[in-house]
């Protein structure tokens, strides 16, 4: 009993903390403090989190490249990010003389706040969430639809050719990718029955032979998982889906003209943006806090909601490291005439799901749609294509 | 209606003359996005949660881009040298006042000839899903049916552009 208790404690350390700290204030005052106190740590963590993940990207494709990564500051160059970040602050903040200063100005910062808004609405852990709101996954949309205008405000008013040319590509390619995120996450809400996150998570956090109900477990599920992967990728900007900032194209996109502390704000919520898309992600198909064994439901839920995000940070890490960016038309080509057919299909496979009620046949029926689909649209891709060794045209 | 309202009222309508009286497009779509916020607000100040989401879904994330792409891909971004005012806005004015005139007498109208109600419904979005699939079906599959068609209208544009390149 003592053990249990002392396991549920560990679950809520943070709520004991925060009622902790609240207890010293009126009344009155309690549930503003609370707030305060969460987004406080919302507002630390995240970040934190952000300079270690710099770290272990740098780290990481280096191993990947064959080569060692920063190892020069602090132990094992640990202290990478405390140095870049020095740096970012005390750098010189150039506005170019022809750009439009305000929303120059503006951009990043309607970035960062956008990107923030969405932490509030993610279950970060059992009682864990900043506001439970009944539309929570509109929420969550509405603010990430809103970190479109500040790309474009960012890209137009630097006044560069450039920058102009990355915001357009950003747009055009976050809007195509936006539907494929929406509709991908409408599979999931069919199922739950809710848009609130906390009950999606509910959904999920039950256990049949001690193996967990997620819903990426699901042939739906999994369909609609890789979507919405391939889609977030393609939101966060993150290769192979980073034209807007494709470095040997466009210098850096739509933040060629940032420099400083704003440039640091835009890295920042580029890796924010991908915090929250998978925490999302996590919440909707990894089954959110909770454990992927029954046996293992002791262990804090936190544990594993920043586990499941780091995991999925990883695999961002590593498939910049192993693809190659796409061509513009391959993009749109690829959103257009695969992902998004493919995710209106899950959503048919979905209801079907919901309404063939329990039992192996809609196992076996949905596998076989959605695999079967999968391989004839590749096919009818590949069709009257010739692969050969690649060929080169030179200018005479 | 407390100090938010007048707040929030104050935003949008700031936003919306600045839409009307700035001279650069792009600034124009920015401030039209801050009246657009400054409506969503309002939705959710009136705890309607849904509806203000959706607001911004769909205003900023969507409407709002598409003006600014418009104005780019339509080299309207620069100025032009005759200025950018029309001409003829006391037309344009009197047909906002028309039209301003019989929206509000119509809402004066109805709040008289429904029942008042003396406590706020409280509408889960639940409920909002229930009734469009539901009570609204007919109208949804109507904006449907519009919105396929103007998707397949779009595509034949498109298309007609390729053919005339060629």
């Amino acid at each position: 009993m003592v053990a249990s208790s002392a396991v549920s404690n560990l679950d809520q350390i943070f709520i004991i903390l925060r009622d902790w700290v609240t207890h010293f204030f009126p009344t009155a005052w309690r549930p503003a403090i609370g707030v305060l106190l969460s987004v406080v740590a919302i507002v630390c963590v995240f970040p934190g989190l952000f300079a270690l993940t710099t770290i272990f990207e740098r780290k990481g494709l280096g191993r990947i490249q064959n080569r060692i990564g920063p190892n020069r500051v602090g132990p094992f160059g640990l202290f990478q990010p405390i140095a870049d970040g020095i740096k970012s602050l005390t750098k010189e903040d150039i506005i170019p003389t022809s750009a439009n200063g305000v929303v120059h100005f503006l951009a990043p910062v309607i970035l960062v706040v956008a990107v923030f808004m969405g932490f509030a609405v993610l279950p970060m852990g059992r009682n864990m969430v900043l506001v439970d709101m009944d539309a929570g996954l509109l929420f969550f949309f509405a603010m990430g639809a809103s970190t479109e205008l500040s790309v474009f405000m960012a890209g137009w008013s630097s006044r560069n050719k450039y920058s102009l040319l990355g915001a357009m590509r950003a747009v055009a390619q976050m809007i195509s990718y936006e539907i494929v995120l929406l509709l991908s996450s409408v599979a999931v809400v069919m199922i739950a029955g809710s848009l609130r996150p906390e009950k999606i998570v509910d959904a999920q956090n039950q256990y049949s032979y001690g193996l967990p109900h997620w819903y990426i477990f699901t042939p739906w599920g999994l369909a609609a998982f890789v979507m919405y992967a391939i889609a977030a990728t393609a939101e966060t900007n993150r290769s192979p889906f980073d034209l807007p900032e494709g470095e040997s194209e466009l210098v850096a996109g739509y933040h060629t003209e940032y420099s400083g502390f704003k440039f640091a704000l835009f890295f920042l919520g580029e890796y924010l943006a991908m915090f929250s898309i998978s925490g999302l992600g996590t919440t909707l198909f990894l089954g959110g806090w909770s454990a992927p064994l029954e046996a293992l439901s002791f262990v804090p839920s936190w544990i594993w909601f920043f586990g499941k995000v780091m995991m999925s940070i990883f695999v961002f890490i590593w498939m910049r490291g192993t693809l190659p960016r796409l061509r513009q038309d391959q993009l749109m080509n690829f959103a257009w005439k695969f992902v998004l057919p493919f995710t209106l299909l899950d959503l048919l496979v979905t209801a079907m799901w919901r309404f063939m009620g329990e039992g192996w046949l809609r196992w076996v029926v949905s596998t076989v749609i959605l695999a079967g689909t999968y391989v004839l649209m590749g096919r009818a891709g590949m069709y009257r294509k010739h692969f050969a060794p690649r060929t080169y045209r030179y200018a005479e | 209606m407390g100090i938010m309202f007048y707040l929030i009222a104050a935003l949008t309508l700031a936003g919306a003359l600045a839409a009307m009286t700035l001279k650069h497009l792009v600034h124009a779509a920015l401030a039209v996005t801050a009246a657009f916020a400054g409506l969503a607000l309002f939705f959710l100040n009136l705890d309607a949660q849904f509806a203000g989401f959706a607001q911004i879904l769909i205003y900023i994330g969507a409407v709002a881009i598409l003006i600014v792409f418009a104005i780019l891909l339509t080299r309207g971004a620069e100025l032009p040298k005759e200025g950018v005012f029309s001409r003829t806005w006391f037309v344009g004015m009197a047909i906002a006042a028309g039209i301003f005139a019989v929206l509000g007498w119509a809402i004066i109208a109805s709040a008289r000839a429904l029942p008042s109600e003396t406590v706020a419904p409280a509408v889960t979005v639940h409920d909002i899903g229930v009734a469009i699939v539901g009570r609204y079906v007919l109208p949804l599959e109507i904006v449907a049916l519009l919105l396929t068609a103007a998707t397949i209208g779009a595509v034949i544009v498109a298309l007609h552009e390729k053919e005339r390149a060629k």
